[in-house]
């Protein structure tokens, strides 16, 4: 099995302030891994980094996405490359009409695989087929991008984008949190539809829930900026009874 | 003070006093509020022009550039295409053009009905002084009451060496309507230096749209008055892209219960374009709203300044004034002065102002590259949703769309 992405001794840190120490991981394609872990371990700053965020100075490691040195490329090359980040606060767009905004990245995306842009009637079709899929509210697609929505709507939001622009590798930052369980079954019928043996993701989450629609592969619990331990699904639960204190107790 | 050059042709305020001497025997209206006016420009003079004299009205602007130019006095002709719209009253050079306008109701010039108004300070403000000195002509539009006139154009063009003093005004009675489009274009290095009084009767609206795209190498010093009775609104709303060194000067008084006043606006520059947004709005008058939000989309070395003061009066109580200055900077060499004030003497109202000053956001430019968005179109499409925000208080559809092709020319100018 080819490895999709690779991360090795990462280390990342923000004004100064080291957040990564050091994080190997490997996930293989076709494979959804979890990561959990308490507030503060820098989930999200793995998921920003991988990204390319450009806040954060990675400080030592590589990270290898489909045999390329992603830490090389912008964040649109990343994207171009197949990487997408669900965001766990998606940020607003005042002025920005979501329709124009999601045909801009789609075609945008299409353009760097070589492949024909859309016509804003050939997106549209595209668009509302996956909205009525997601069960979206119609206007969605009309409304700025993310300006009133509710933090469940904008959740939905990230998995319209993700369904649309069809990465190879995703990673879902607590797409989970805020939503309640229909909406949940939703996002994870999102992922579920792209999985296959070209797709992989990075599921952040505090919770087991998402887990039993999304059954991963791989469970890795990140703390204070390491990987501590990781095994198969039933990990998951294993957390979600004895907790975070338990096994960090345990581990060190 | 202003120089004399050699042929003896004299520049700045030396030149509009020589222009009054020659022409006042034949200037239309009241011969003594002329020379009142010319006493008072005598003694101000051009703001920052004169050595020593700093005005607080004019801390952040000098009209220094106009004291050295001298302008012809041969009536110029209309440069810019007229649009064709049914209602329009064409000026060029501040000369009414009949070939160019439309029979407007209630339009008379001000060349044949000579109305100075009772709003004006000329010895306050030296530009209102040097209008008052030298206006030949103007537009005097009066809307009937209960009568909606719809929309109707008025359009000035400034040609190279030319200096124009229009004075229009525009009264709506009781429970009239009006969208007045007020569109300023030109070719070459001019001066126009328009002062507006407008009334606004009991119930009446005035939607008053601006579009300020004269040449860039033009002075535009625009000064408006308008006093609002009880339960009437001022909609007015600006949009400034042209000129070398501009001034957009607005004074509302809320003259009646109820009255409202929106002076809303955006001003995107570049180069080194200077344009200064300077407003007054007076609650004189109970429970009167007074809203402003005010854009600028700076670049090059542009400067924008804005002044925004919001008075009320002991016994405007109910007063509810808000006021907002945002500057979006995209060189490091762009500047934003401004300076709001608040002078309240009533104690139930409620006030606020506010004013923010950045650069494109940061978060929201990495959220459209992590979807594949090469950075320079992030950029574009941040800029463009700040322009679109700042048009949201227009609501009239043709408006709308003239100031929506305004802004793309513009930023099409940018991209070029």
């Amino acid at each position: 099995m080819s490895t999709m992405l690779d991360i090795n001794g990462l280390s990342a840190s923000i004004g100064g302030k080291p957040i990564l120490k050091g994080i190997t991981l490997s996930v293989p394609a076709g494979e959804i891994h979890a990561i959990m872990g308490p507030n503060g371990s820098g989930k999200s700053t793995l998921g920003y980094v991988l990204a390319g965020r450009e806040d954060y100075t990675v400080t030592g490691g590589t990270v290898t996405f489909m045999g390329q040195d992603m830490l090389a490329l912008t964040p649109e090359a990343r994207a171009a490359a197949g990487l997408f980040l669900a965001f766990q606060a998606p940020v607003e767009l005042p002025g920005v009409n979501n329709a124009n905004f999601l045909r801009t990245a789609l075609n945008a995306i299409r353009r760097s695989r070589g492949e024909s842009e859309l016509d804003a009637v050939q997106f549209l079709k595209l668009a509302r087929a996956e909205v009525k899929r997601l069960a979206m509210a119609d206007d969605m697609l009309k409304r700025n991008v993310n300006v009133g929505f509710s933090g469940g709507e904008k959740k939905r939001n990230e998995v319209l984008q993700m369904a649309l622009l069809r990465p190879r590798f995703a990673v879902l930052d607590e797409t989970d949190s805020g939503l309640d369980i229909d909406a949940l079954k939703i996002v994870a019928d999102g992922v579920n539809a792209l999985r296959g043996p070209d797709f992989s993701a990075l599921v952040i989450t505090h919770h087991q829930r998402l887990l039993d629609h999304l059954v991963p592969h791989r469970v890795h619990v990140l703390a204070q900026g390491r990987i501590v331990r990781s095994g198969g699904p039933e990990l998951a639960k294993e957390l979600e009874r004895d907790g975070y204190a338990a096994m960090l107790a345990e581990a060190a | 003070m202003n120089a004399i050059t050699g042929t003896g042709t004299p520049t700045g305020a030396a030149g509009f006093l020589a222009r009054y001497e020659a022409l006042k025997g034949s200037l239309p209206g009241d011969s003594t509020l002329r020379a009142a006016a010319a006493e008072a420009f005598r003694a101000q003079g051009l703001p920052g022009a004169s050595r020593g004299r700093r005005v607080e009205a004019w801390k952040y602007t000098s009209l220094q550039a106009l004291g050295g130019m001298s302008f012809q006095s041969a009536p110029p002709v209309a440069s810019a295409a007229v649009p064709d719209a049914a209602h329009r009253i064409v000026f060029a050079g501040g000369h009414y053009q009949a070939g160019l306008s439309t029979a407007v109701p209630g339009f008379a010039r001000f060349a044949d009905q000579p109305d100075f108004g009772i709003l004006s300070w000329p010895d306050r403000d030296p530009m209102v002084a040097l209008n008052t000195m030298l206006a030949e002509d103007g537009a005097s539009l009066t809307i009937p009451a209960g009568h909606d006139a719809g929309v109707v154009h008025l359009i000035h063009t400034g040609s190279d060496g030319t200096a124009a003093h229009p004075r229009h005004t525009i009264r709506l009675a009781m429970g009239a309507r009006l969208t007045l489009i007020d569109t300023a274009t030109g070719e070459g290095a001019y001066l126009h230096n328009p002062v507006t009084e407008i009334h606004v009767a009991d119930g009446a609206v005035l939607t008053h749209v601006r579009i300020q795209s004269e040449s860039t190498t033009a002075f535009h010093m625009a000064t408006i008055y308008a006093a609002v009775a009880a339960g009437g609104t001022y909609d007015g709303f600006t949009l400034n892209t042209g000129g070398r060194i501009t001034r957009t000067e607005i004074h509302v008084l809320l003259d009646g219960p109820g009255a409202v006043a929106h002076m809303n606006g955006a001003q995107l520059l570049t180069g080194t374009q200077h344009a200064d947004f300077t407003s007054v709005v007076r609650h004189a008058a109970p429970k009167g709203t007074s809203r402003q939000t005010v854009k600028n989309v700076l670049s090059g070395r542009s400067r924008g300044v804005f002044q925004g003061r919001i008075e009320v009066a002991r016994g405007a109580q109910g007063t509810d004034g808000y006021q907002m200055n945002r500057a979006l900077l995209l060189s490091p060499d762009a500047e934003i002065d401004t300076k709001p004030e608040l002078e309240i003497f009533a104690d139930d109202v409620k006030c606020s102002h506010g004013a923010t000053v950045g650069e494109l956001d940061a978060g929201q430019l990495f959220y459209l590259r992590s979807r594949g968005i090469p950075d320079g179109e992030a950029r574009s499409i941040l800029v463009r949703a700040f322009l679109a925000e700042a048009l949201d208080p227009v609501t009239n559809d043709t408006a709308r769309a003239l100031l929506e092709t305004e802004v793309a020319r513009w930023w099409e100018s940018q991209t070029a």
